[in-house]
């Protein structure tokens, strides 16, 4: 291992890209920031609400997974090249976590 | 190539993260827990759904009389906030500016601490009402699943600070860079985890 790495020094231009890029993945990241709080809002405000069961638990589960699907993708980066590794294990994760759960309510409702 | 090589922002790979293969390694490894850990708070998500409310007759714990939306709502607020500080820390990881890292972590640190608090306080809470541990199979299933969580937040903060306090004098490099991106990797895992508690815990039991 001790060869595979090769030190690039960037050229001035390539070095404000690379600045310029990364700062507007960061804006980006705090938009996605500012979508989870509003989810987080939506969520509580509808359970202080008081609202029917039937009609606000499928919404805050929808509202749940579409902020961990924000998490993932963009906080921990599986939306960039070279996660497929990572999406592979998490998702296998995921099948596993949605039968166990499904299964232990299914023979408690039985 | 020497790992304590001192780099400069301009030289300073794209993704120094998995530049090597060590950093590689570490980074499929970590996916491989992730995808574990996803298991493991499975199976105490589905004992706690099966288990919600229930406990020996005339048990007068519920979930509509335990939970406090506002107490669950700042703490929700400081974990999501602390997400988006250590997306702040690797930012500047990948930019080459160590104390930069070096703060928005310590931020991420005292929001976690925070969080932690605001959690030790709720147990002693409860504690104090006599939903304990063992006091039904309900009282055990939430502490179980909150508790795990809450062990993440505690080895999750410890991990970040050791990372800190031994690379304080190293500065960035190649062998270092993975590790706090890893712990990053870790912390956001917590949020994930999270959102689906304060979802199918605490909402779902104040809705009933």
């Amino acid at each position: 291992m001790a060869h595979d790495v090769h030190a690039h020094v960037r050229s001035q231009t390539e070095y404000e890209y690379k600045r310029r890029r990364s700062a507007n993945e960061m804006r980006g990241h705090v938009t996605t920031f500012a979508i989870m709080i509003f989810l987080t809002l939506i969520a509580f405000t509808m359970v202080y609400a008081g609202f029917s069961a039937y009609f606000v638990v499928p919404i805050i589960l929808l509202l749940a997974a579409v902020q961990v699907i924000l998490q993932l993708y963009y906080f921990m980066h599986m939306s960039h090249k070279g996660h497929e590794t990572a999406q592979l294990f998490l998702y296998s994760g995921v099948i596993v976590a949605f039968i166990t759960i499904l299964t232990m309510i299914t023979i408690v409702w039985w | 190539m020497d790992l304590n090589t001192k780099y400069t922002p301009q030289s300073w790979p794209d993704h120094p993260e998995n530049t090597t293969l060590e950093g590689k390694n570490k980074f499929t490894g970590f996916w491989l827990f992730l995808g574990g850990e996803t298991v493991t708070f499975a199976s105490l998500f589905a004992t706690y759904l099966a288990l919600k409310n229930k406990g020996p007759s005339g048990m007068e714990f519920t979930t509509q009389d335990l939970f406090e939306l506002p107490l669950v709502f700042i703490m929700t607020m400081l974990l999501l906030t602390s997400s988006l500080t250590s997306v702040y820390a690797m930012y500047h990881m990948k930019n080459y500016n160590f104390k930069a890292m070096q703060a928005w972590l310590m931020v991420t640190v005292i929001l976690g601490l925070a969080f932690l608090g605001f959690e030790i306080y709720e147990f002693n809470h409860y504690v104090h009402l006599g939903f304990t541990f063992g006091q039904s199979a309900f009282s055990s299933a939430f502490f179980i699943l909150v508790g795990t969580h809450g062990a993440h937040v505690v080895v999750g903060l410890g991990w970040i600070i050791l990372l800190m306090v031994r690379n304080a004098k190293r500065g960035l490099n190649l062998y270092n860079a993975p590790k706090f991106y890893l712990a990053s990797l870790y912390w956001h895992f917590i949020d994930v985890v999270w959102v689906f508690i304060f979802t199918v815990v605490y909402l779902m039991g104040v809705v009933g």
